[in-house]
């Protein structure tokens, strides 16, 4: 809403504090003042009207005109360039010694010869923004009406001085969607009296019967509807005031039937619409539901088709107009129109709100109709419209409106306890004080001890509740009043739980190792939802699609968090960042539905990617890129950290590189996979070799690892034995360790693979693979023969399992 | 022999104190202390002294033979020394050549500033509160006061995936839920999250963002309550030299409904391009638990009173550090996310 502090002036008088100061208060208030805008960006001096009493050719120019001047005082020679001067005019006169904005200084001056004693300007030349200029006057001077008095200044009638408060509105407050809504609102604030128009016209003596007969066979979603015939109107221009406070509230000016019924619109909020009586084509206006696939042409020239959920306002016979959305071609005002009839109507505001989104036509006038206008403005904002039509486009009102009327006009009644209040606001605020609120708030009220009965007038349909009364009363006594306090209620221990403190560490841990956190986008492109979903998820996952995206690449729930954690280092290698770790921990959506009837399960992963160097001390030669073991690593150190015993086993997902892929499994179960993205896939988003991982955050989170209980730090040696088995190639270090282990007994503690050999002395299609065993007894000093026959038992079982030999 | 061992000591001092390498001073002690060396000559011609005098050249030749020695091993201690800081001083390095380089990450700037969030309501006694980014019409709507059709469901076009699914708009449903599923408790709880919209992204606008909700219910907690709450967590968030204004505003879940402003940092409040010249900034929306939610919920309105704000930490972000362009937090450039190491 565009509020025009001149025209807000006609209502309420807002004294002589700057618009910032009232955009404070108001701001202050409860409706956000958003920006200011000025009509003119600097102020101009000695700039008044003037009557060109002569207008002649100049001698040695053809572009310049030779004219004089009145400009009350004086008679002002000047020549003026503007092709549209012409004698007779009054005209926008800069006399010698004005200020134009730019520091731009009138002097006498001589043009081709002869002296010119000022300028005659256009509206630019007043550094009049844009926007506000009337299109007549968007080339050459002004040309003003002619009942201008010569030598007054033109500041007030050009509407110079005025300045524009942008209000940002809440959706509750369409009370101030019209300015004599806006002007209770100031008044309130600045307690100040309000001056509401009260139409008067003198009517015909005619029946208005014998002209229109309405009726609307849909009383629920039309309740009123009032049309006023206003006979022999003359389409011109409607006056220079009119159409710079339409300007300034952001509507462009046509004519004075339109004009006048954006006026009243944004005057009253009550939105009207102007019909050419004579294409009617009836004497009634018939208001109904339209019939499903019923077709109207609306006033921008398209065909819409109706569904029986559309108001249409009908002759009683077809469309001509989609109530409260837009008026149809065929009923429409132009340059002929003798006779308009004018719709004040209520219409029911989820039905408009519904044909707006159909249509798109979103307007002035339905905004306030979904917003729900003032019941009781209705008729009287129609009255209002043939007011002007009579004084502004030389119209005659015949006799009164014909109604159709089922409106009930209810205002609502709250109780508000005085004591309930401070209560609740933690206030002390007098009983004195809140009648003073009220008074302000112009809502009438009865008090009985401390107990108010206000009365909500109907402009502020919003006010249902007590609370709502709360906020009345704590907003015009001011937020800035109330204390601060903090709540005195018995204090409860706060804090994390275990896993929500356990999943901030597991992300400091990756975060250490040299991982930076990523958020990425939940929503993907179809491509994102085929690839790199973690295995043990189940093989029937249908991806979750919006119904309706806004595009194709934020379609689907995401299944995995590395395609688009892929895409981020994409992102980055293409910016010349080639060395690229990212990890995140956020949900995937998993549902196995075609057609989804409920919510998808929400699951938490812990995701990383790897691209690049991963380790680099360039003057000492180091360089490591980085590798599967690399990615592995960060895995192994992560679940080491949050003590869970995991294995791994070479897998194949899709999307991954077939050799180069390890599940991560837990309590039997795969909980995850780390390994290198398939070579086609990195290709495709240009990157080298990568590496990813991809874990069951809740898992990790929920698992339970039991009460922590001290384990002795051992006070005897240990003994390290290392051996070398050789096998063939194919045969997995991981289950060879494993073997180890199992048949070592328990006084192996660890086994460590730390070499592993092909080449020289071992068969082609072998390998020998290296392993330190340590051997640890927490009771006593270990023997030569406990590890000895251990040692032999493991030699033994790794011959048997993997036809292992001791490489010697 | 007094006299020859006093001489012998003399003699002996003088020497060590000229000493200076190990060589030397191996020599010396052979010289004196060695088995052909002068002390053991001198206790080699004791035989000839009287039984009296016997012990007392004795004890003189121990104690100059001990003299010798503690100056030897003083002597060689300062050799030692030397020797070290000449072997030391040869092994010098560069101290200003770069070390080998540990990989950092760090936590995005985003969950930096929730954390921070989190902390400080910790302190006060909430719990932090999680819930489904897909959520049902009812809780995301309805359960907060915005039944179908309500002229605020505008105010934040949705993600639809059926008529009774969406993308949550807000984090407000976990309050609805947790209100729910506490049954009449008192509550005091934050919801962090990601919450969705339908925007276009732009360098304002991102249609995935974060938020933030507290939610306070109890019996008698008044509205100045919400306001002290609020300025002791700006103060905390943004300094304890910023001033708070709260504005008048609406939310369908919250009434009486506030905005937060905080004095502007930039200009102190005089008035900038930052704050548009108001000298304020909006920080945060909050307000009183609207009745018809808390009776949703199962609480008796006339019993609990409660408040709830809710804040987006990208907006935070983009005033604290100055990010000119939401889409920075989501491209996840690591220039971009290297800056916010402590943060």
């Amino acid at each position: 809403m565009l509020v025009s502090i001149n025209w807000l002036n006609k209502y309420v008088n807002t004294g002589e504090q700057t618009a910032e100061q009232l955009a404070e208060k108001i701001t202050k208030s409860g409706i956000e003042v958003d920006g200011i805008e000025y009509i003119i960006n600097e102020k101009s001096e000695n700039v008044v009207v003037g009557y060109v009493k002569e207008c002649e050719q100049h001698p040695d120019a053809d572009k310049l005109r030779l004219c004089q001047v009145d400009v009350g005082e004086e008679t002002l020679q000047i020549i003026c360039g503007a092709p549209n001067v012409a004698q007779g005019q009054k005209v926008v006169v800069a006399k010698p010694g004005a200020v134009l904005p730019g520091n731009f200084k009138i002097k006498k001056v001589k043009l081709r010869g002869i002296e010119s004693n000022g300028m005659i300007c256009s509206l630019k030349e007043l550094s009049v923004g844009d926007r506000f200029i009337p299109e007549q006057y968007e080339e050459g001077i002004v040309v003003l009406p002619e009942d201008t008095v010569v030598g007054e200044p033109v500041d007030a009638l050009l509407n110079l001085d005025d300045a524009i408060l942008e209000f940002d509105l809440t959706p509750n407050r369409a009370d101030a969607l019209s300015m004599i809504g806006v002007a209770y609102e100031v008044a309130a604030i600045l307690d100040e009296e309000v001056n509401i128009p009260n139409p008067e016209v003198a009517a015909t003596e005619e029946n208005v019967a014998d002209y229109i007969s309405v009726s609307s066979e849909d009383p629920d979603l039309c309740p009123y509807y009032g049309a006023f015939i206003v006979k022999d109107v003359e389409i011109a221009p409607s006056p220079l005031w009119m159409q710079n406070a339409l300007l300034a509230a952001g509507i462009r000016p046509i004519n004075n039937v339109v004009d006048i019924t954006n006026y009243v619109l944004m005057e009253y909020g009550q939105p009207l619409h102007a019909f050419d009586y004579d294409l009617l084509g009836s004497k009634e206006i018939v208001v109904r539901r339209a019939k499903n696939g019923e077709q109207i042409v609306t006033l921008d020239d398209q065909t819409r088709t109706l569904t029986n959920e559309n108001l249409l306002i009908t002759n009683g016979e077809k469309g001509i107009a989609m109530a409260g959305v837009m008026g149809g071609a065929n009923t429409e005002v132009n340059n002929d129109t003798k006779n308009v009839l004018i719709e004040a109507a209520y219409f029911d505001a989820q039905t408009v709100r519904k044909a707006v989104n159909e249509t798109g036509l979103r307007s002035d006038a339905s905004t306030r109709f979904e917003k729900g206008v003032d019941p009781v403005r209705v008729r009287e904002a129609g009255l209002r419209a043939c007011e002007l039509l009579v004084q502004y486009a030389n119209g005659k009102l015949v006799d009164d409106a014909a109604e159709f009327n089922e409106l009930k006009v209810e205002e609502a009644n709250i109780d508000m306890n005085a004591d309930e209040v401070n209560r609740r606001l933690g206030t002390d605020i007098s009983i004195d004080e809140m009648k003073d609120i009220l008074r302000k708030l112009r809502f009438d009220y009865e008090l009985d001890g401390t107990n108010f009965v206000v009365t909500i007038p109907t402009r502020r349909g919003d006010i249902t509740l007590f609370e709502d009364m709360l906020e009345e009363v704590a907003r015009i006594y001011g937020y800035d009043n109330l204390p601060f306090t903090l709540p005195a209620n018995a204090s409860k221990p706060g804090g994390l739980t275990a896993e929500q403190l356990l999943k901030r560490n597991i992300k400091k841990y990756l975060q250490s190792v040299g991982l930076y956190e990523a958020i990425t986008y939940s929503l993907v492109d179809k491509k994102a939802t085929e690839i790199l979903t973690s295995p043990e998820l189940s093989t029937n996952l249908i991806p979750v699609p919006l119904s309706m995206p806004m595009s194709e690449d934020h379609q689907y729930l995401r299944l995995s968090l590395l395609p688009e954690l892929l895409n981020r280092l994409t992102y980055n290698v293409a910016r010349k960042q080639a060395n690229v770790a990212l990890y995140e921990v956020g949900s995937i959506f998993l549902s196995e539905e075609a057609e989804i009837t409920k919510q998808p399960k929400e699951a938490l992963r812990i995701a990383g990617a790897i691209t690049g160097k991963w380790h680099e001390h360039k003057w000492q030669q180091e360089l490591k890129q980085a590798d599967f073991y690399v990615a592995k690593g960060i895995v192994e150190g992560l679940f080491e950290y949050v003590h869970i015993d995991v294995t791994y086993e070479q897998a194949k997902v899709e999307g991954m590189h077939p050799g180069r892929c390890a599940i991560v499994k837990a309590d039997g179960e795969t909980i995850g996979f780390v390994g290198q993205v398939h070579p086609k896939i990195a290709k495709e988003k240009d990157l080298k070799e990568t590496y990813v991982f991809d874990l069951n955050l809740d898992y990790i989170l929920a698992k339970d690892r039991g009460e922590l209980v001290y384990t002795t730090v051992p006070k005897y040696p240990s003994i390290l034995r290392d051996v070398a088995f050789v096998v063939k190639a194919d045969v997995h270090a991981g289950d060879m360790e494993a073997t180890i282990v199992k048949a070592g007994g328990p006084l192996v503690k660890k086994v460590e693979a730390f070499d592993v050999y092909t080449g020289e002395n071992v068969a082609e299609d072998e390998k020998s693979v290296a392993f330190n065993i340590h051997y640890e007894d927490p009771e006593k000093t270990l023997t030569d023969e406990e590890v000895e026959a251990s040692f032999e038992n493991i030699v033994t079982t790794m011959s048997e399992k993997f036809e292992a030999t001791i490489r010697s | 022999m007094k006299d020859q061992l006093q001489a012998i000591e003399k003699e002996a001092l003088e020497q060590i104190a000229q000493i200076e390498t190990l060589k030397d001073l191996q020599d010396v002690q052979v010289t004196y202390l060695g088995k052909k060396g002068s002390i053991t000559g001198v206790l080699r011609g004791m035989g000839k002294l009287s039984p009296e005098e016997r012990p007392v050249i004795g004890e003189m030749a121990n104690k100059v033979r001990e003299s010798i020695q503690t100056n030897l091993a003083e002597k060689k201690e300062a050799i030692e020394l030397k020797e070290l800081e000449i072997q030391l001083e040869a092994e010098k390095i560069d101290v200003t050549l770069p070390g080998r380089p540990v990989r950092v990450g760090g936590t995005h700037i985003l969950h930096s500033i929730i954390e921070e969030i989190e902390d400080h309501f910790i302190g006060l006694g909430y719990e932090i509160k999680e819930g489904p980014e897909v959520e049902t019409d009812y809780y995301n709507f309805e359960a907060l006061n915005l039944p179908k059709g309500h002229p605020a469901r505008d105010m934040q076009d949705s993600f639809y995936i059926t008529n009774e699914l969406l993308l949550r708009t807000h984090t407000s449903p976990v309050q609805a839920r947790t209100m729910n599923a506490l049954d009449g408790e008192p509550i005091r709880m934050i919801c962090p999250g990601k919450v969705y919209r339908r925007d276009s992204d732009d360098a304002t606008h991102s249609h995935q963002f974060t938020q933030i909700e507290g939610l306070y219910v109890d019996k008698n907690v008044r509205m100045s309550d919400l306001k002290g709450t609020l300025d002791l967590f700006a103060k905390k968030m943004f300094g304890t030299d910023r001033e708070i204004r709260l504005r008048p505003s609406f939310f369908p879940f919250t009434e009486p409904s506030v905005e937060m402003d905080i004095s502007c940092k930039v200009c102190s409040g005089e008035g900038c391009s930052v704050c548009k010249k108001t000298g304020w900034i909006e920080i945060l929306g909050a307000g009183m638990v609207h009745p018809k939610v808390l009776e949703m919920a199962g609480y008796d309105p006339k019993v609990y009173t409660g408040f709830a704000f809710g804040m987006g930490p990208d907006r935070i972000a983009m005033l604290k550090y100055g990010v000119d362009d939401i889409r920075r937090f989501y491209t996840n450039d690591v220039r971009f996310l290297q800056q916010f190491h402590e943060a």
